[in-house]
């Protein structure tokens, strides 16, 4: 059973990468664009769990290591074959 | 005095405070491996920089859940003093010890080079108290991710408690570029409430011999060890 944790700055914290992937955009054409934001994404693999276990668990993982929640905010989800 | 150095792997200003703290107090501090849990009772802990575990998820962020984090702990509850450099400030952020967040510099880039520190008016702290106000220090900082970023209100909470204990300055009056990272209200390094955590960006064991270009790094490592035995 995969679950999914998408990890992204909150607004209003800088993310000076997506500043910069922005420029290089527009350096392209691309200038349909207010913002750009990064993030990133975690796949946990879990064995013998219950999808309502699994994301309880990925939770409390998101808490109390993968997130740093000053800054940054998550998202779960599961991922169905 | 009693001083202890952390070692995580990728650890690297280690042996450069280790040669600091010999010079100083004459005395070789333990080292400090980060599985290890069982130490003596120490005076100081020094959490060096470096690249504590690639940087991987976080800065310090797996630095922050290792074993050894348990022995930090129980040393500040004693009252212990507890200096964090560079990573080592990333750590004592991650591991809760100090509030903030240690975010991407805002220009993107890696920046090593020296920079002016204006000493703030601080609570009672070893690694101040020995200072006078006046004078700045001028230390290298060596970082990617030392833009110390905060909520309004933990920021004014932090210089209303006198938490704040170095701020960029300018050199000169037209210096548009004195701070490295973009650091909130230009924040070098902060305090805990009891004021003997502290944790810096700047990196005061590399500038303390004269070959280093200048030797603030140690009158700040001299003064805070005296003040630090007592």
């Amino acid at each position: 059973m995969k679950v999914i944790v998408n990890i992204s700055l909150k607004e209003g914290v800088l993310d000076p990468e997506g500043q910069a992937i922005k420029t290089s955009l527009s350096n392209l054409g691309f200038e349909n664009l207010n913002d750009v934001r990064t993030g990133k994404q975690i796949i946990l693999n879990f064995v013998n769990l219950e999808e309502n276990e699994a994301v309880l668990e990925a939770k409390k993982m998101c808490e109390d290591l993968l997130v740093n929640t000053v800054i940054e905010k998550y998202k779960i989800n599961i991922l169905r074959n | 005095m009693r001083s202890g150095v952390t070692i995580f792997p990728g650890s690297n200003c280690d042996r450069d405070i280790i040669v600091a703290l010999k010079n100083i107090t004459g005395k070789a501090p333990i080292k400090m491996w980060h599985k290890d849990t069982e130490f003596p009772n120490l005076d100081l802990i020094i959490i060096p920089g470096g690249f504590s575990f690639g940087d991987y998820l976080r800065c310090g962020a797996l630095a922050a859940r290792s074993p050894v984090i348990k022995n930090i702990k129980n040393h500040i509850s004693r009252g212990g003093a507890v200096l964090g450099i560079c990573n080592g400030f990333q750590i004592l952020i991650e591991a809760g010890i100090l509030p903030g967040s240690l975010i991407r510099n805002k220009k993107l880039l890696f920046t090593c080079r020296d920079t002016m520190l204006e000493i703030q008016d601080t609570i009672i702290s070893p690694f101040l108290s020995g200072l006078k106000k006046e004078h700045h220090l001028n230390i290298p900082v060596a970082h990617n991710e030392g833009n110390f970023f905060a909520s309004e209100t933990l920021l004014n909470e932090l210089k209303n408690d006198g938490r704040i204990a170095f701020k960029y300055i300018k050199e000169v009056n037209n210096d548009t570029d004195y701070n490295p990272n973009g650091s909130s209200n230009d924040i070098a390094g902060i305090l805990s409430k009891n004021g003997r955590v502290l944790g810096m960006m700047p990196h005061p064991e590399r500038a303390i011999n004269n070959l280093h270009g200048g030797t603030d790094g140690l009158k700040f490592l001299t003064k805070s060890f005296e003040q630090i035995i007592g």
